[in-house]
């Protein structure tokens, strides 16, 4: 038996730490830390609701443009307002080009590289080099088109500034809708870049992914855990938002029900904070910082529907659109990653066809002195949720609910793992001192600890963070 | 394309270290065009720690540090990308496992910034504590320079970094040495003239033109815009590295993410800039745009009249006047190291 700790646990948009315990060259436990703790929360509160989609962008670099989405749904939702159809299809674009951005630099430059050879220089440096299955020429090909990657992934990038000013944290995202004009220079300039990925996607991508997934087939069988899925939905099909292209819906041992989030409670057991008597709804939650807790090994909250651990992400959408159920497994997750993308590469296009040009892009609205409001969009990783609550128009309280928080969350308070600990459990570890298999696993959810670092209420002193709902 | 460049020992060793951060900063890196970053990890440095894109994990991450550290002494860039939590609080910022314990951010900081030979902060986080350090700064963070008191660190903030100034400052430290920085420390190249002074809409500002709502194509300055108070070079470099667009031509305020009271200083975003007031004058914010055409118009330069209208930069400016001297003697002697 041997416990294997890897910290700095990296490409996984900052650092991270897990630990997992093999016997027999197989993973028997596992637990998982967030090891960053911002408190964003806390800095929203008594802020303009209208500052809250620009702030809450810096909760990640990657995900930027579906926090201000949330942020701006949230608002949207208090004020009683909706955007133009211009206003949504516009903001969709966005996100749509941060989720092309995402999912290509993921699986390149995050996953691909845990299962290439790769020269040991500069960054490369370090790896690990057992079980690198493909032929050299293989190897040589993939090593090429990950380095078109970079340069594929920046054109999203530049497709997000084009109708958002910058990027990441956009500024073109806002509670009534968008602020760049459909004019033809920008679509056309917008339309060209999205071709460009596109053909990556389809022609380069979704082959390269095939590779993978015939040459490490056995990793349709690792990385297994329950079907228990969760998403709130994602890019609303028009301005009324009666609909969203990916449905959302919670999967409870592989069958679909409504999503209910009265049932969504936070614990607390393994998690640096003092316990309430039981888990809490999360806009009820109280937070005390408690780093010398017994039992507890992260910063992250963790979240359970229902009392179950639940796993996002584009996986569990594909799921509940019902365009992939062959499997919930590491290689699973990737291949729903690579046909995401391509699926919304193609909704894309659809979506410039119906922009028009000299019609409204924003809801000019009063921001209301008392109300609240929810957010909930899909994110590149999972469900995200704001919550909103405003008194004499500045922000009363706010909640955010992370897809990290759900993948990578530690134990709750009846023992039951988090979905990527569930997932490592039963790993095959070859070689002890290069446990490679273990990021394969993790990777494949898309673990981000910058969004993991939860929602958190500390006070004045580190005796009594104090903290309120 | 592939990784067989010259031997690293030619090339400048850089250790890029993501403390509180939400990696923006170096995924803004990313999209650097000329060159891409596969170019520059080939051709240009040996970046041997990349806490985010790097490939080894645990254990000998913290070799790789460990044996910089103690083979190239004052001979390695260090970058700093994000804020640091301090006192009680250090725990909320943990880089990894060191001896069998937690290494934080704090120390690690302090362990690599001693023997850098160049340190940059990579953004507004490691800068000047940027929105985890907001208030009421839940973790005690602070930025870098706080830590490295006695060392020079070079401040190139954003929120995120524009590629192309965190690019370009390494390379001025490779070729040229230290570049000439301002009183905050950030580099005059990038960062030394207003927001306000090189906007497309300083027209619309000086006639009083004034965007209601966003998405509109006039001045900015009603919406909340801190282009006048805040210094990076937005307007006429623009975003990302295809230089595309910038906040304000996106129809959006500039919300000042350069600027050392970012963000707590900056909000609300959407609301402008104090009242003005001028000795025997006080004027509403609506009235700025007539007055500053009027100063314009009598020969005041838009640079003195931005500065008026933020009061805190007229101290700033003042203090910067006076020490500048002082200063850049003072960072010649001890800046001006070469590899």
């Amino acid at each position: 038996m041997k416990k294997i700790v890897l910290g700095p646990f990296t490409r996984a948009n900052n650092s991270c730490m897990v630990e997992v315990t093999v016997e027999n060259k197989k993973v028997i436990e596992a637990s998982c830390s967030g090891t960053f703790f911002r408190g964003f929360e806390l800095i929203l509160q008594g802020r303009d609701p209208r500052d809250a989609s620009y702030l809450t962008e810096r909760i990640c670099g990657i995900c930027s443009s579906v926090h201000g989405t949330a942020a701006s749904y949230a608002l949207e939702n208090a004020a009683g307002i909706r955007p133009p159809a211009n206003g949504n299809l516009l903001r969709n674009l966005i996100m749509g080009a941060d989720f092309l951005q995402n999912h290509i630099r993921h699986i390149y430059l995050f996953s691909f590289v845990d299962y290439l050879k790769l020269p040991q220089k500069g960054p490369f440096t370090g790896s690990y080099t057992v079980d690198k299955r493909f032929s050299q020429k293989t190897n040589d090909m993939l090593l090429e088109h990950l380095f078109q990657s970079i340069e594929i992934s920046r054109q999203a990038h530049e497709m997000v500034a084009l109708l958002g000013g910058k990027a990441p944290f956009p500024h073109g995202i806002l509670a009534g809708g968008s602020t760049v004009p459909p004019a033809a220079d920008v679509v056309m300039n917008f339309k060209s870049k999205l071709e460009k990925i596109n053909h990556f996607v389809r022609n380069i991508m979704l082959p390269d992914v095939d590779i993978l997934a015939e040459v490490y087939s056995d990793y349709y069988r690792i990385g297994h855990r329950r079907i228990n899925l969760l998403e709130y939905g994602l890019f609303p099909k028009d301005e009324k938002d009666t609909q969203r292209h990916f449905p959302g819906a919670a999967v409870i041992d592989g069958r679909l029900q409504a999503v209910d989030l009265g049932v969504i409670k936070e614990h607390l057991s393994h998690s640096w904070y003092s316990e309430e008597a039981e888990a809490q709804h999360p806009t009820l939650g109280q937070t005390i910082i408690n780093r010398a807790k017994e039992g507890a090994y992260s910063w992250i909250k963790a979240p359970r529907y229902n009392g179950l651990p639940m796993e996002g992400g584009p996986l569990a959408r594909l799921w509940i659109r019902g365009d992939y159920r062959a499997g919930i497994s590491t290689m699973d997750r990737i291949v729903a990653r690579a046909l995401e993308a391509k699926i919304i590469g193609d909704l894309m296009e659809s979506w410039l066809v119906r922009l028009e040009p000299d019609k409204p892009i924003l809801t000019p609205f009063e921001v209301p002195k008392q109300a609240e409001g929810i957010g909930l969009t899909g994110a590149m990783r999972g469900p995200l949720g704001h919550w909103l609550r405003m008194k004499n128009g500045r922000i009363a309280h706010y909640q955010i609910i992370t897809p990290t928080a759900w993948n990578f969350s530690p134990r709750d308070n009846t023992g039951q793992k988090g979905p990527v600990e569930e997932a490592l459990i039963g790993t095959p570890v070859e070689d002890e001192n290069q446990p490679i298999e273990i990021g394969r696993v993790i990777r494949a959810f898309d673990v981000c600890s910058s969004c993991s670092a939860h929602v958190i209420y500390p006070g004045s002193s580190t005796q009594n963070l104090t903290i309120l709902p | 394309m592939g990784l067989d460049g010259p031997e690293s020992k030619t090339k400048p060793v850089v250790l890029w270290l993501g403390t509180n951060t939400c990696a923006g900063d170096l995924l803004s890196f990313l999209n650097n065009n000329n060159p891409g970053y596969q170019t520059w990890v080939n051709d240009y440095v040996d970046l041997r720690y990349d806490y985010l894109l790097g490939v080894s994990q645990g254990p000998q991450n913290i070799e790789i540090l460990d044996s910089t550290l103690a083979d190239l002494p004052g001979r390695y860039i260090l970058i700093v990308e994000g804020t640091i939590p301090t006192n009680s609080y250090e725990f909320c910022s943990v880089i990894g496992i060191k001896n069998s314990e937690y290494w934080t951010a704090l120390q690690a900081v302090r362990e690599l910034g001693a023997k850098a030979g160049h340190i940059i902060a990579a953004g507004t986080c490691a800068a000047f504590g940027g929105p985890y350090a907001a208030a009421p700064n839940p973790t005690g963070s602070v930025p870098l320079q706080a830590i490295l008191r006695e060392r020079t660190v070079i401040n190139v903030p954003g929120c995120p970094i524009n590629p192309e100034w965190l690019m370009g400052t390494i390379n001025h430290l490779i070729l040229y040495g230290v570049p000439e920085l301002d009183s905050l420390n950030r580099p005059r190249l990038f960062y030394g003239q207003t927001i306000h002074d090189q906007c497309q809409r300083r027209a619309h500002f000086d006639n009083g033109v004034f965007a209601e709502n966003p998405g509109e194509p006039w001045c900015m300055y009603k919406l909340g815009c801190k282009g006048p108070t805040t210094y990076a070079d937005c307007p006429s470099r623009q975003w990302n590295t295809e230089h595309v667009s910038w906040p304000v031509k996106a129809n959006t305020p500039c919300i000042g993410c350069t600027s050392p009271e970012f963000p707590d200083g900056d909000m609300p975003f959407f609301e402008h800039l104090p009242d003005v007031e001028l000795p025997g004058i006080r004027m509403q914010a609506n009235q700025v745009g007539r007055w500053a055409g009027l100063f314009t118009a009598l020969g005041i330069g838009s640079h003195l009249a931005a500065n008026i209208v933020t009061g805190r930069l007229a101290g700033n400016y003042k203090r910067d006047l006076a020490s500048s001297r002082r200063k850049r003697l003072l960072k010649k002697k001890i800046l001006r190291k070469k590899f």
